[in-house]
């Protein structure tokens, strides 16, 4: 995590719908290894940001710069649409809050996570098969449903296969929007511990949406606080929650319990 | 002359208050230019009565608190990191290689037995695996945490056992500066003997430390130089 120089810099970043500014003017660097957490209320512009950083939604104003894999900066929206896509299909990976987003539903889950490899050009079956397995069993999934179809999946089981077929590629960024949003506690609990086991074995870059403040002590190494499409405090994540200084994240952190 | 150490931990003209938002903006002034070094193989104990900001003064060095203004330049990798301006990869490295803390108030992390806790700082600077388990092993060996307790998560664990935890995860690690707020609160005589062992280990081993200690007894045997941190009055000045 003490490499010289980040591996995402956003500066500016702005994006309206209609009279709404739903993100204004955020800027940020990433470093290698580090995860970093943005909260805030529904509405506050999380999401949008997490669209825009990924270069699915274009901004008004301002510049996403990511370092490829030969240590050059890529201005995201300057890319080639071609480009852009190989890239979000080798070095980013997406974990989005409804499993089904992320998901082929009518394929199997061993399929779900090989053709993401066929898609940055794996061909031996064997391989393919061999690193599906693996994957699953590294989410803890019963390989006998290797061969069924997501829909007949719990949504935790889901979302692990989700997570699967996202890392399967070694991506070096990922993006999580509420990656526990909608499970029960017990399942949500068991997810954030896979998520944080190989988030520190992979040495992974990501960016977290959550609105759980106990998710993002457990997960992000830092924190951006986000109200009315701003940032309104960034800081390392225990020092955010144990000394907030905005009022705007002291709010948010009294009216939660123990994060 | 004796040689002199250059301090691994410089605090110059540190200030820190509160503002309570959801109380009207109320102001609590904690610390007021609070200057204070620390030199290889010394114990600085925090003395002040309850409330005074010792734990205050401790969590800013820790950067777990923002201090208003001054600095915190903490010895690392051979030159100086300020906590109280370091970008958090900075503070997050300091914390790894550098400097340990043991709270008052440690909070569990959830699901993950006991020696995983232990073994986890010593895993995150590289030791493998099976190295970094052995030698966790030992330290909860050391800390009188019986063995059939090393697979199980703290939450369950007494107040004793879960500082020892704690306190096991700091010193299987042997950091040039360590923080320790009242690390023998809950442990019993033979304990805090153990402790103060460790302790003494460390300060020969040329650790910077800076403690807080209720205990009179730990106090003494631990100090070599008393600091003490005196209580601002509450202002009532309310934010714009
Ligand atoms: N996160 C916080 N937000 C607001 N006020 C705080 C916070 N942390 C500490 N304080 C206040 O700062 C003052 C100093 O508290 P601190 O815990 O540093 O005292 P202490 O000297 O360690 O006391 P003790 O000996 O009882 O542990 C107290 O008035 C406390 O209420
Ligand atoms: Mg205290």
């Amino acid at each position: 995590m003490s490499a010289a120089e980040p591996i995402l810099s956003v500066r500016g970043l702005s994006r309206r719908f209609g009279a709404i500014a739903a993100v204004r003017e955020v800027s940020f660097d990433l470093w290698p290894g580090e995860v970093m957490g943005v909260v805030g209320e529904s509405g506050s512009g999380k999401t949008t940001l997490l669209h825009l950083v990924s270069g699915s939604l274009r901004p008004d104003a301002g510049t996403v710069l990511f370092r490829d894999r030969q240590g050059a900066m890529q201005d995201i929206q300057a890319m080639s649409e071609p480009a852009r896509r190989m890239l979000a299909r080798t070095d980013w990976g997406i974990v989005h809050q409804n499993p089904r987003d992320g998901l082929r539903m009518n394929v199997s889950a061993g399929a779900n996570v090989g053709e993401r490899l066929m898609a940055v050009g794996a061909r031996h079956y064997g391989n393919i098969r061999g690193a599906a397995e693996d994957w699953l069993a590294r989410v803890e999934m019963d390989l006998g449903r290797i061969d069924d179809l997501p829909r007949t999946f719990s949504g935790g089981m889901q979302q692990r296969l989700q997570i699967a077929r996202t890392l399967v590629t070694h991506p070096r960024l990922v993006f999580m929007d509420e990656p526990t949003g909608g499970l029960d506690v017990s399942v949500q609990a068991r997810l954030l511990d896979l998520i944080r086991n190989l988030v520190a074995v992979l040495g992974l870059s990501a960016i977290i949406v959550t609105h759980d403040l106990a998710v993002t002590r457990l997960l992000a190494h830092r924190l951006m606080v986000m109200q009315r499409g701003q940032v309104v405090e960034t800081g390392l994540t225990d020092q955010v929650l144990d000394d907030p200084q905005h009022p705007y994240t002291q709010l948010l952190v009294s009216s939660v319990l123990a994060a | 002359m004796s040689m002199t150490r250059e301090p691994l931990l410089l605090v110059e003209k540190l200030r820190k208050h509160f503002t309570l938002h959801l109380q009207g903006g109320l102001v609590l002034g904690v610390l007021d230019d609070v200057d204070l070094a620390v030199a290889p193989g010394e114990c600085v104990v925090l003395a002040g009565p309850s409330g005074a900001g010792k734990s205050t003064l401790m969590r800013c060095l820790y950067a777990n608190y923002k201090p208003q203004s001054g600095s915190i330049r903490v010895h690392h990798r051979g030159g100086f990191v300020d906590m109280a301006n370091a970008a958090p990869h900075d503070v997050l490295a300091v914390r790894r290689e550098t400097m340990g803390y043991v709270s008052q108030f440690r909070r569990v992390i959830p699901r993950v037995p006991a020696r995983e806790i232990v073994a986890e700082p010593l895993r995150a600077v590289g030791v493998p695996g099976p190295e970094a388990l052995a030698r966790a092993e030992a330290m909860l060996a050391r800390l009188n945490i019986p063995p059939r307790l090393w697979g199980l998560p703290p939450a369950t664990f007494s107040g004793g056992e879960q500082q020892r935890v704690n306190l096991a995860r700091c010193f299987v690690m042997a950091y040039p500066v360590l923080l320790l707020d009242e690390p023998t609160a809950a442990l019993d005589a033979a304990n805090r003997r153990i402790v103060l062992t460790l302790i003494d280990e460390a300060k020969r081993r040329g650790s910077a430390i800076v403690g807080i200690f209720h205990d009179e007894e730990v106090r003494d045997a631990a100090a070599t130089r008393t600091f003490t941190v005196r209580p601002q009055t509450v202002s009532d000045t309310t934010a714009a």
